[in-house]
Order: C-alpha cells, then structure tokens, then sequence
C-alpha cells in the first residue's frame, strides 16, 4: 500500500456505535437546551474557575456527546454554580440548571 | 342584669362547644408538634425566649399591631388594612367584652365558656344601668365595625380593584364555605341579639331593630332559631378552621412568638415552616408582588399557591413552584405576615437536589499576591487609616466598568486598598446558597475567609449586592467591617473625602433586590446621586422594586421569560422620564443594558465621572 503521508496522527474519529448514547438522550429530554450549543467557548473563557481548575462547560458538552463521561463529570465537579455562564451564553442556555442535572443524570451508575 | 335560665344552658350552644373543642385540642396537637420538630437549638431559643420579659412585651406588640390591627396592610392599602382590622379588632373586641360583661354581671357563669358568647341569650335586663347600657353600647358598636368589615370582604369577592389589588386568591371549596360562614355570623348575631331585645336589652343597633320587627313578626318565636344558627355558624367555621386559609387567625400568633424567639427555617415542611405556610392568609398581596405574573401562564408559581401546595404535600408541583422563584424577596416583603416564602423555597431546592460531589482542591491555588498580605495587625487602626480590601466578586468580571470605576473613586479619596480578585477569584457561594446547596457553598467561605483574613484587611468593600448578603449573613469575619460601595462611598462623600458636582441629569436609581430588600440599603445610594443629578423615583421603589429579571436565584425560568420582566422592570424605572438608570449590581447592570432605551449605568460609574 502507498503511503501518501497524511497520516501524521491517528485518526480521532468517533465512533458513535462504540458507547450508549441513552444517557445523553435522557439528558436531552431534560435538557433541551443541551442540544442548542454552538460550542463557541464562551462560556469557557468567562468561567471564574479558568486557569485554576479544567472546568469548562463547552468541553463538558462535547465530551457527553461523545461519551467521555468520566472526564465530563471530573469537570462538573469542580464548578461553582455561580452562573456567569449563564449571562454570557449567546444561545440562552439555562446552564445553571443543566450542570445539576447532568451529575444528576450521569452519576447513577 | 341578671341570669334568665337557673342552669345556665340551652342545647343551642352545643354546635359551637363541640367546634370550639375541636379547635382547642387540634391547635394543642399541632402546637406540640411543631414546637417537637425544631432542631434541637431551635426549640432552646424557643423555650429561652418564653422566660424572657422583654421579648414578651414585642410579642405582645407585634400580636397586637400584626394579628388584631393589621397595620403593615394599612400602611400599603388603607381600605384593605381597615376590611381585615375591622372583622380582627372587632371580633376580638366583642370576645373581650362579652367577657367583661360576663364577669361584671353574672361572675360565677365565667366558668362556662360559651356563656360569654352568647350573654344576650341568657341574661334578662331588670334595671337600666349607666354601666349596663355603656357595655351594650360598646358591644353594638363593634358588632357594626365588624359588619362594616364584612361588608367589604363580600365586596372585595366582586371588585378587588378598588382595594388596589389586581388580582385576588381563588378560593378552594373548604375556603368558600368557611368564607360563607363567617360572613354569615355577624349578620345572624344581630339579628339573633335583635329578636332578643325585648328581654336582654339592646343598644343603638339591635334596640331599632327588636322594635322593627317587632311590627310584623313575633320577635320571641324567633329568639331560639336564630340563636341555634348562630352557634352552629362559629362551630362549623371552628371546624372547617383547620382545612382552609382561616388557620392563619389562630397561627400568626404562634408565628410572631417563633419569630421573636430568632428561628430560622430550616426544613421546608417541618417545625417553624408549618407555623409559616398555616399562617398564609392567603390574601394574594403576592400574587400583584411578584415580577413573573406578567405573564398569566406564571400565575401558578405565586407564592400564596406554593404555600397552599406545601400544606398539602404536594411535592412535584412545589418543587416546581420553588425553582422557578427568583428569590428577589418582594412577595416576602410585601406580605402582611411575613412569610418567609424564599427562605422556605431555599430549603425545598436543598432538600430536592440531587446529590452532587464537588471538588473544590484547587480553592488552594488562589492566594494573595505578594503586596497584599500583611500580617494581620491587632491595633485598632486610627481613622481614614484603614486597610481596605476590595473584592469585585466573579459577576463583576463580566463588567470590569465597575472595579475600574471603584478604583479611580477610591484613588481618588486616597484611600489604602487593594484588589482581592483582579485576576479572577473564589465566588462568594451565595449562587451555591440560592441553588439551596448550603453544604457546597461552606468550601468557599471557608476559603475566601482564609484570604480575607490573611490580607489583614479591616474594611471588606463590595460592589456587588449578591456577594454582599451572603458576606453579612453566612461569613464569620469578626472585627472585619463589611461594606458596600453605596454606603463607603456616602461615607467618603459626607466626610469630604470626595466632593460631587451635580450634572443636573435626570437619573433614576434602580434597588437591585438583594442590596434593596435583601439588605436594607436604600438610603445611601439615593444621597449620593441626588448631590451628582436630579434623582427621580421609578413608578415602584425601595421593597416594591421590580427585579431586573436576570436574578440567579430562579434555576428553570426560560431566557424568554426573564427577558419580559426585564421589560417590565425597564417600563417601571422609565416612569418619570429619566435620562440614565442607576443601578448598584453587576447583574443588573449586564441584565438592563441591551434591552434599555436610555443609557444604563454603575453606581460607581456615575460617581466617578461627577467626582471633582
Ligand atoms: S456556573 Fe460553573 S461553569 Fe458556569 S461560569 Fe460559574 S463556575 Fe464556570
Ligand atoms: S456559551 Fe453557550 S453556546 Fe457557547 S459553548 Fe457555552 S453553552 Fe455552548
Ligand atoms: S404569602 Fe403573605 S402575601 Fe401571600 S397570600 Fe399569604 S399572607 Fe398574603
Ligand atoms: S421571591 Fe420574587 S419571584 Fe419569587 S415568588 Fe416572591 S415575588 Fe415572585
């Protein structure tokens, strides 16, 4: 086989098949609002616990979706619940109420 | 005066006996039981404050202005405040009086008591007495103040725009029935006092009307029927007591003592929040109050429903109920009891939250930068020497406008400060609080109260109202001052620190709900830009000011929904046609801003730009 060199990295591709997706499902049917992120980052970059801890909400939402949930929830835990997030989100995420919910949803084993 | 029957007693007065026993035994049963629930330290100030002479002389007070008089619905709507004193007054009035006049005539009937209550009934005038007729006088008039009372509340079920409210409660059936009998009580007592006349004597009242009747009816046939409904009107109102509104009459008494004694709420269903929620007389004063009635689908969430929702359990559509609140406190303040319906929401969210670990470790990264930490020195510092620790809170991050201006005012004044959170720092945990998850919020103060007391800052200065509550209620930094900039700023002003020039533009100044009604700061803000502009007043101020509607305290209600109280708040501040709003709350200030036709501005900010 040629190798034409683009495969510098190995490919990151998800594999949707490869995890259970029930528990982001049931996360959007409480959290409609989960779905509306356009992971611009802003809430991110306003988030008080930036640069002290790996608190970051849009992460959090891309990871549950690809179901990193470990490493989601590791996140959620470190967050304050102070709710600048909220006031900055352009897409009008009630993101107080989604970050309870997604330990809520995510913790039972 | 003298007694009618040897033995004192007709069957008549047994409907009222059994219900006056009823209600005897279950406000015991109940009393016992809350008085049981409270967390043990809860139930020693209890019991330590019933010892107390003192609290005892503001119990009687408050029972006396609150319970009989009802002056905090007086002072917000007169006609409303005379409807419920005049039925609580005069009704108390005429139990004491028909006592007196028991005890004065016939003392050794006292030990009955019904007897006192239906005194008219059993006695016979034999002579006329200055006293006697003075005593029946006083007894008529009451009777037509409480008519009078009556009255109203039957005309408040048809038009509750003239006593100034909107909208009114709607009744349940246990609520309807009881309504319907103690209307009917004072009607059927004077017409059972009239028939009686003749025999017992009347006064300016019931006299004209024995004679009235007495033309076409034969007054004596109608003595012993009327006298039977009476009774069995005041029994079937005792006991329907305990399923409807009418339970607050016996409980705010009860809650005023529990008050006074300095409980706090401390689970939503239990102890001290029974003796809250049985106190609610549901006169939907919340109901106008609250910013999310705008919308008619919000109706629901009033508080007046919560607590009825809470008396019955029902907890899915409470819980619903309290994390839509927004915790902006005007339905606590407005209310003529004093139901402390946030505080019990709070608890409810605490109680409901899922459980959620948190790990909070990296609270140890934060420190003070190097010029900032001094060894806490324990000299009284002499004046303006202070050291003045400022914390912007993470609200404020999102408008650094704020700390930019407090810093060119506090520059200015040349006082010595610095910034806890410049780069970013712990959150105060009153998000945590209102989120009902106290545990959580613990970590944070342990931690910033570290940081404080590390910089050995004597001055704690705020300019956020959130951050500001929760370091005066829940953080324990004895010998530290705390302040918000409104008061520091006032201070600096009127000590000639800084000196104003008035700009003569018209401003209106916005109480953010948790520096306003949250913390009792009203005064400070206005001085201050009343000497930089001309200083108007938004349609509702001071306690009645309307939430921007970006609180932090509701978790579920919608961006749209917030966005039309916002709106509404706007409408309320633009009343007077101001030029700027002032408000004294990042939140606010972020909420306002897009949504506002005229410029929206800081506090500090306005100071800044008019500072000499
Ligand atoms: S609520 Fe949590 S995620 Fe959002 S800004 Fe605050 S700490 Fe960060
Ligand atoms: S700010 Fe809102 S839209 Fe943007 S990444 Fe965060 S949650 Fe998603
Ligand atoms: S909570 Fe207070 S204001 Fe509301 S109905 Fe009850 S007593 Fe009235
Ligand atoms: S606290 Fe404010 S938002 Fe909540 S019920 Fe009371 S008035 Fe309404």
């Amino acid at each position: 086989m040629i190798d034409f060199g683009y495969g510098i990295s190995p490919s990151s591709a998800i594999n949707l098949d490869k995890f259970d997706r029930t528990r982001f499902e049931e996360l959007a049917r409480e959290e409609p609002d989960v779905l509306k992120c356009m992971a611009c980052g802003s809430c991110a970059a306003s988030c008080p616990t930036a640069g002290h801890s790996d608190m970051n909400l849009r992460k959090v939402i891309l990871l549950l979706g690809r179901g990193r949930e470990d490493e989601a929830l590791r996140m959620v835990s470190h967050c304050m619940l102070c709710g600048k997030c909220l006031i900055v989100c352009p897409r009008g995420i009630n993101t107080r109420h989604l970050i309870p919910s997604v330990t809520k949803i995510y913790q039972k084993k | 005066m003298k007694d009618r029957f040897i033995s004192g007693y007709n069957d008549f007065v047994l409907p009222f006996v059994i219900g006056m026993s009823f209600i005897l035994i279950y406000l015991a049963i109940g009393i016992i039981r809350v008085i049981a629930q409270l967390p043990a330290q809860d139930r020693k100030k209890f019991f330590l404050s019933l010892i107390n002479p003192k609290l005892w002389i503001i119990n009687l007070k408050d029972i006396i202005c609150d319970v009989l008089l009802h002056t905090r619905i007086w002072k917000r709507k007169p006609l409303l405040g005379y409807m419920h004193s005049s039925i609580a007054f005069g009704w108390f009035m005429l139990i004491v009086l028909g006592h007196i006049e028991t005890w004065m005539f016939v003392p050794d009937r006292l030990s009955t008591f019904y007897y006192p209550v239906f005194f008219r009934f059993f006695v016979m005038e034999t002579d006329h007495t200055i006293g006697g007729s003075f005593f029946f006088f006083l007894m008529d008039f009451f009777l037509l103040i409480v008519l009078s009372g009556v009255f109203l509340a039957m005309f408040k079920r048809i038009r509750s725009r003239i006593f100034g409210m909107r909208r009114t409660t709607n009744n349940q059936l246990p609520d309807r029935i009881a309504m319907y009998c103690l209307w009917a009580i004072f009607p059927v007592r004077l017409l059972a006092e009239s028939f009686t006349a003749g025999i017992a004597g009347g006064s300016f009242l019931t006299r004209p009307m024995y004679w009235l009747f007495s033309n076409f009816l034969t007054n004596t046939y109608h003595i012993l029927p009327t006298w039977w409904a009476y009774s069995t009107l005041l029994g079937t109102f005792f006991v329907l007591l305990p399923f409807t509104r009418y339970m607050h009459i016996p409980t705010e008494a009860f809650l005023i003592v529990l008050r006074n004694a300095g409980i706090k709420v401390s689970h939503p269903r239990k102890g001290y929040s029974i003796a809250q929620i049985y106190s609610c007389s549901n006169c939907g004063m919340c109901i106008d109050a609250c910013p999310m009635m705008g919308q008619k689908k919000n109706l629901r969430y009033a508080t007046v429903y919560f607590n009825r929702l809470l008396r019955r359990r029902n907890w899915a559509r409470c819980e619903e109920s309290a994390d839509k609140c927004l915790m902006c406190g005007k339905c606590v303040a407005v209310c003529p009891v004093g139901v402390d319906s946030c505080n019990i929401k709070r608890s409810l969210r605490g109680l409901k939250a899922a459980p959620a670990p948190a790990d909070y470790g990296y609270f140890s990264t934060y420190s003070l930068s190097e010029s900032a930490t001094t060894s806490p020195s324990s000299a009284e510092p002499a004046a303006g020497q202070e050291k003045i620790l400022y914390y912007a809170g993470c609200m404020t991050q999102l408008t650094p406008v704020i700390s930019k201006a407090v810093g060119t005012v506090l520059d200015r004044a040349g006082v010595n400060w610095e910034f806890m959170d410049r780069d970013g720092g712990i959150c105060c945990g009153r998000p945590l609080i209102l989120a009902g998850r106290d545990e959580r919020a613990r970590e944070m103060i342990r931690s910033n109260t570290e940081l404080i007391r590390q910089s050995g800052a004597t001055v704690l200065l705020l300019s956020c109202p959130i951050c500001y509550k929760v370091f005066r209620e829940n953080y324990d930094l004895k010998g530290i001052r705390i302040v918000h900039y409104t008061e520091y700023f006032d201070e600096l002003v009127r000590l000639g620190r800084i000196t104003l020039r008035n700009s003569g533009e018209k401003l209106v100044y916005h109480d953010p709900c948790e520096l306003g009604r949250g913390c009792k700061v009203y005064k400070e803000p206005r001085r201050v830009l009343g000497a930089v502009g001309e200083l108007v007043e938004a349609e509702k101020h001071h306690d009645e000011s309307i939430c921007c509607g970006g609180s932090l305290g509701s978790l579920t209600l919608s961006y749209e929904d917030r966005k039309d109280i916002t709106m509404h708040s706007l409408d309320n501040l633009l009343y007077a046609s101001p030029e700027r709003i002032v408000t004294a709350c990042p939140l606010c200030l972020k909420t306002f801003s897009p949504y506002s036709p005229k410029k929206v501005s800081d506090f500090a900010e306005v100071v800044a730009q008019n500072m000499n």
